[in-house]
């Protein structure tokens, strides 16, 4: 999941709504969609513009642990393939920085709270890539995850950022394949080439399990999200389904999730297995993993040697606007 | 912090004869960038044919508020839609 313990604002009772807000939430259990200039109240926008410039952060950072492999990828072929993958994690941030506009927050104020620490991006991103493999489990594991979440927010209740999702999700199944691609193709290598395969799933899996956030029972702003329908499933369903999905995946290419614990439960028809340290989990988000400082120190660096750029655009798009205005007034 | 580059809606015709579509919005400095930008964003898998981008300011959009004196004269009209007529089973196709 790339938003992770987004803060919802709101959790009044029926009994404490106001008519329009009652009003409100009939049209969300009725599936209607909202769109950006009807009402809705304070406490839903701004959970909403939380959620999605988390999201919208998450697709842009996480362009830096792949754009690491792009010149060192082992062939031509791979290269252009991960080229493709990286632009696409960058147009699935400008839908989503679009769609968060929408609520009325400006483009440089999301990048602000991006740069100044007070919105977060998911804590998967600040986890080194060590090698080619690391290429292959990030599409299998960490596309893997975040579809698991994306597919139900196609039918979220604000319009433009389920039809972001919808867009998303029909690229974001090529992302997931050529990882998994990626690691069939290592673990039918050299025992080297697997034993790298492995390695990258090792340090992969217990990341890849806390993308989905903590266990529901210590997560706060679960409910109010639910009812607004900007979250659809609860992050233990979610993780869940992830694991019953990805454990086949992995004896298919012959490696072993590192996990002692895990095994079918006939009874639940699903997986039992060991929860991610959540020390780590927070430790991450609170800025201290491996990575944190690296990836918003590149983030940051980006934003300020690409000003001049920005500013000379938009000094040529005025001088052009003049030009014509006083070509325009020379015709007259 | 500098000034934005202005946003504009994005509309692409698809590859069958179908009319330009809205499919988001994005920012550029000018006219030309908005363009490019577009077909990178919004084309990356041969999505269109043509592109049209409209600055965002220049759109005139009805109010959510007149939903209801805008679009409710014409639930009465139910006789607007071909389905309203019976006709007999005898006529043939109509």
């Amino acid at each position: 999941m790339y938003a992770q313990l987004v803060q919802s604002e709101g959790g009044k009772s029926r009994a404490e709504m106001t008519p329009r807000e009652i009003a409100f939430q009939e049209r969300i259990d009725r599936g209607e969609k909202i769109e950006p200039k009807e009402w809705m109240p304070e406490g839903y926008r701004k959970t909403l513009i939380r959620q999605m410039g988390q999201h919208a952060h998450s697709e842009i950072v996480g362009q830096l642990p792949e754009g690491n492999w792009i010149t060192r990828a082992p062939t031509l072929e791979r290269k252009a393939i991960l080229l493709a993958k990286v632009q696409d994690e960058a147009g699935h941030g400008l839908y989503l920085y679009s769609a968060a506009e929408t609520l009325g927050v400006s483009r440089d104020e999301l990048m602000e709270m991006l740069h100044s620490g007070k919105m977060k991006y998911s804590s998967i991103f600040n986890y080194p890539t060590l090698t080619w493999a690391d290429m292959g489990a990030v599409g299998w594991l960490v596309d893997g995850a975040a579809i698991m979440n994306q597919v139900p927010l196609q039918r979220t209740s604000y319009g433009p950022y389920s039809r972001a999702m919808i867009r998303i999700c029909k690229e974001e199944s090529f992302h997931q394949r050529q990882g998994y691609d990626i690691m069939m193709k290592m673990c039918a290598g050299t025992p080297e080439q697997k034993a790298m395969a492995q390695d990258a799933l090792n340090r992969f899996w217990y990341p890849s399990l806390m993308m989905f956030g903590p266990s529901d029972k210590d997560s706060v702003h679960s409910a109010q999200s639910m009812a607004w329908k900007i979250k659809m499933n609860t992050n233990d369903e979610l993780r869940q389904k992830f694991v019953d999905q990805t454990v086949p995946q992995a004896k298919y290419l012959g490696l072993t999730v590192p996990d002692e614990n895990l095994r079918w439960n006939e009874e639940k028809g699903g997986h039992d297995f060991s929860e991610p340290d959540w020390a780590e989990f927070f430790e991450v988000i609170a800025g201290n993993g491996p990575c944190n400082a690296e990836r918003l120190g590149a983030r940051v660096k980006a934003w300020d040697d690409g000003a001049w750029f920005r500013d000379g655009l938009m000094a040529h798009a005025g001088k052009q606007e003049e030009r014509r205005a006083a070509l325009r007034l020379a015709a007259e | 912090m500098s000034s934005e580059w202005p946003l504009w809606e994005i509309f692409i015709r698809g590859q069958h004869g179908l009319n330009h579509r809205h499919v988001g919005s994005l920012h550029a400095p000018d006219a030309e960038m908005a363009i490019r930008n577009a077909r990178d964003v919004y084309t990356r898998r041969n999505e269109g044919v043509s592109i049209w981008a409209v600055k965002s300011n220049d759109i005139v959009a009805s109010s959510p508020s007149e939903k209801g004196p805008l679009f409710e004269p014409s639930n009465s009209k139910v006789y607007r839609h071909p389905t309203f007529f019976d006709i007999p089973d005898e006529v043939g196709h109509m």
